[in-house]
């Protein structure tokens, strides 16, 4: 049978791994704000003519804007990111740019200064923090008649943390390979993570909860086992009907909603494995009171586990 | 089919059917005009948040002010001819303005908030700072004291009657008067300028002729005091400027704090790939639920049908404007709106696999299944309730709040979709003679552990 509580060494050894991966990114890439939390402007315009990226960098240096950001989007089309420009500025570099390069079609305008920026920032952290506190809040009281409430709670508040992180991490390693940007799309995404890792959290834990007041003489990691193998499948099948609907959206819409999108895709991945390896195991060392042997190999429970 | 299952079955047919009237537009497809509502980021147009500059306002007065504001941009957005703009204020000092659908060059966009629209200029010495520069030479605002103030002379001092006419040569004419002010300023400079050139400017911009581009810049012949006429001009160009001179006077400086302008071309893209993603998404759930859950996986596709055409109809009865992040929430809405049926499935399964009856497993899967459905997803509801709360307190919000409208009211469907369609499908297949092929239900699949 399906032996998960068992195999927690490995998982953690795993998390742990994979934790350390993304603060090495974090701390070695950084993350890339984009306009809306930093401020700035982001000027989408095609051209009629070829155009080469460093011939457009280079006009874009010369007109006064050497820390100019230029991405291509497509064919002609560059995606150029300044300091914030006001209208004026814009429309004297359009023109610099029409009579070096030919017709220029301005596709899409964005600007954001730098106090509205700086709210943004502030009250998007707020949001993060306050969706934690939340779902601490909701699930000790949802598993209120359970002897440790408090401790499901905490339990599920690492696992997101933990699926924060990765996403956190490899959004700074393609902020560093490709210039990715931590805007309001890739927040909101983060936020849908936290919903979508707690939600399968506590169907795990509900489980729990549930086969808890059945078997009153089971030991707590046999009743976790149980749990876990009973909602296996469940977890993985809503994992890849929701991956399916977010690898249409990554191939079918692109550019625009990819931040999004790859932030659901990590935070689906990492929110499933959490959930089932992570969040239920951390669990059992915890109501076990063997904290000290987290990261302690015990043949114990893989034998018991074997048993039943 | 037995009689317990009909009226609901009736019910949902007739839900159904309602819904999808709803949805699809005779005239244009699903997400067309006539469809569903589209943000600004799906359509095109142009989203500006202003912060007026309050700090020349005595103490108490500022909303006032900020009112005014607000009537004279309206004034001012009113001959653009958009269909639904949005006029609001933010907070103290900021105003926001939404323009659907509008793509106007960026000279139009910052006539709607300057304090002058035109300014007068003259000539200015060759060590003298310049303002503006053109071929007939570098100029500076035209200015003197008045009442012991140094007073630039601009469309500020206009009344508020400027009219469109012909001179007797048929030339277009804007006609304007000057105010008390203005009329004393005008006539201290025009008696300085006298036989030279006045420019007139917008913005950073000389105001050019129709007919040869040249710099409209007439030369004083005479000392003006009461009115005077802008020759040169389009018919259209001094029709709006006329109606936008007319609007009225920002008395405080506007800065453009944010700024998101689409055009309407790149939206449409936008709105026919991510449809084409959500039904693609859509497809693969349902092929994906039929191999694994086989019969009660057919009649889940069969409720998430149901679930989308619903969720669409209620999109557009609210209405929610949908944003690309909105759609981004609906299309993972649908991935996830299964797992309710999922976790029934899994629950009706186990029941069998312990030998219940059909019929009784439907029932104990669903009413054990509940507590997990409804505890989960009051997870969601809280995040979308804190994203919610999120778009509403900064400017960009609409994605944000897109977002947290489609995904809440996708999770609320779904649930019903699944307790109520799902079951009732289930209910009444379980009548039939079908139900008796346990491989249908694909009981035995996977560990058989029991």
């Amino acid at each position: 049978m399906t032996d998960i509580v068992g195999k927690r060494f490995w998982f953690f050894v795993a998390s742990g791994i994979i934790i350390l991966f993304s603060i090495i990114s974090l701390a070695s890439f950084g993350l890339k704000p984009g306009i809306e939390l930093s401020s700035g402007s982001m000027l989408t315009v095609s051209f009629e003519q070829t155009v080469v990226k460093s011939d457009l960098k280079e006009e874009l240096a010369s007109a006064g804007y050497p820390g100019a950001l230029v991405q291509q989007t497509g064919e002609g089309g560059f995606l150029i990111r300044t300091e914030e420009l006001s209208g004026g500025d814009k429309t004297a570099l359009e023109d610099t740019l029409q009579d070096r390069f030919g017709a220029v079609t301005e596709s899409e305008f964005y600007s954001v200064s730098p106090m509205v920026a700086s709210e943004t920032a502030r009250n998007a952290g707020i949001a993060i923090g306050v969706a934690a506190v939340g779902i601490l809040l909701y699930i000790t009281w949802a598993f209120r008649r359970m002897p440790n409430p408090f401790r499901y709670g905490t339990c599920a508040l690492i696992a997101l943390g933990h699926d924060t992180l990765v996403a956190l991490g490899v959004f700074a390693v393609l902020g560093g390979m490709f210039g990715w940007e931590i805007n309001l799309m890739f927040i909101t995404g983060i936020l849908a993570v936290v919903g979508y890792s707690v939600n399968n959290t506590v169907v795990v834990f509900d489980r729990i909860r549930e086969n808890l007041s059945r078997e009153v003489s089971a030991d707590f990691k046999t009743v976790v086992n149980n749990s876990l193998a009973e909602t296996l499948s469940r977890s993985l099948n809503t994992s890849l009907t929701t991956l399916f609907v977010i690898l249409a959206m990554l191939l079918f819409v692109g550019a625009s909603i990819q931040n999004f999108a790859v932030v659901m895709l990590i935070g689906v991945i990492a929110g499933t494995f959490s959930s089932v390896c992570i969040a239920p195991n951390l669990l059992v060392v915890w109501e076990e009171g063997k904290w000290s042997n987290l990261f302690k190999r015990n043949p114990q429970p893989a034998a018991e586990a074997k048993e039943s | 089919m037995t009689r317990k299952n009909r009226t609901p079955l009736i019910i949902i047919g007739i839900l159904f059917t309602l819904a999808l009237l709803v949805v699809v537009p005779i005239d244009r497809g699903v997400l067309g005009q006539k469809g569903v509502r589209l943000g600004l980021d799906l359509q095109g147009g142009i989203h500006l948040v202003y912060e007026a500059d309050l700090s020349q306002i005595e103490p108490g007065d500022e909303s006032g002010i900020i009112d005014g504001v607000i009537d004279v941009l309206a004034n001012r957005i009113n001959p653009l001819g958009v269909t639904e703009p949005v006029i609001q204020k933010l907070g103290e000092n900021r105003i926001a303005v939404e323009l659907p659908g509008l793509s106007i060059t960026d000279k139009e966009k910052e006539r709607l908030s300057s304090t002058a629209i035109l300014e007068f200029g003259e000539l200015a010495a060759d060590d003298e700072e310049a303002k503006w520069e053109n071929e007939l030479g570098r100029w500076k605002p035209a200015a003197a004291e008045i009442d012991g103030k140094e007073t630039v002379l601009s469309s500020a001092l206009f009344r508020e009657n400027t009219y469109v006419s012909q001179d007797n040569f048929g030339r277009i004419q804007l006609v304007f008067e000057w105010n008390k002010e203005g009329s004393k300023l005008s006539e201290v400079i025009t008696t300085r300028l006298l036989n030279q050139r006045l420019g007139i400017f917008e913005g950073d911009d000389t105001l050019r002729s129709e007919n040869d581009n040249r710099p409209i810049a007439p030369v004083v012949n005479n000392v003006i005091t009461d009115s005077g006429v802008i020759t040169g001009l389009s018919i259209d160009e001094a029709l709006t400027l006329s109606k936008q001179l007319n609007a009225g006077r920002i008395p405080v400086p506007l800065t453009v704090v944010y700024e998101q302008t689409v055009s309407p071309i790149l939206g449409a893209d936008f709105v026919d790939m991510s449809f084409k993603a959500g039904l693609i998404g859509l497809i693969l759930v349902m092929v994906f639920m039929m191999i694994y859950y086989r019969i009660p996986g057919a009649l889940a596709s069969g409720a998430l049908m149901f679930y989308a055409v619903s969720v669409l109809a209620i999109f557009k009865l609210i209405p929610v404007t949908l944003t690309l992040a909105g759609i981004g929430g609906f299309v993972l809405s649908i991935g996830m709106a299964v797992d309710a049926n999922v976790l029934i499935f899994e629950r009706m399964k186990e029941e069998l696999r312990l030998g219940r009856p059909l019929a009784s497993a439907i029932e104990t899967g669903f009413s054990r299944a509940w507590p997990a459905i409804r505890d989960s997803n009051i997870t969601t509801f809280i995040v979308c309730g804190i994203l919610y709360w999120l778009g509403s307190s900064i400017i960009a919000s609409a994605p944000v709040m897109g977002f947290a409208a489609t995904l809440a009211i996708g999770v609320a469907i779904s649930m019903f979709s699944a307790v109520v369609v799902t079951r009732t499908f289930l209910r009444t297949f379980a009548g039939t003679r079908l139900a008796q092929r346990s491989s249908l239900f694909r009981v035995y699949s996977g560990k058989e552990n029991d």
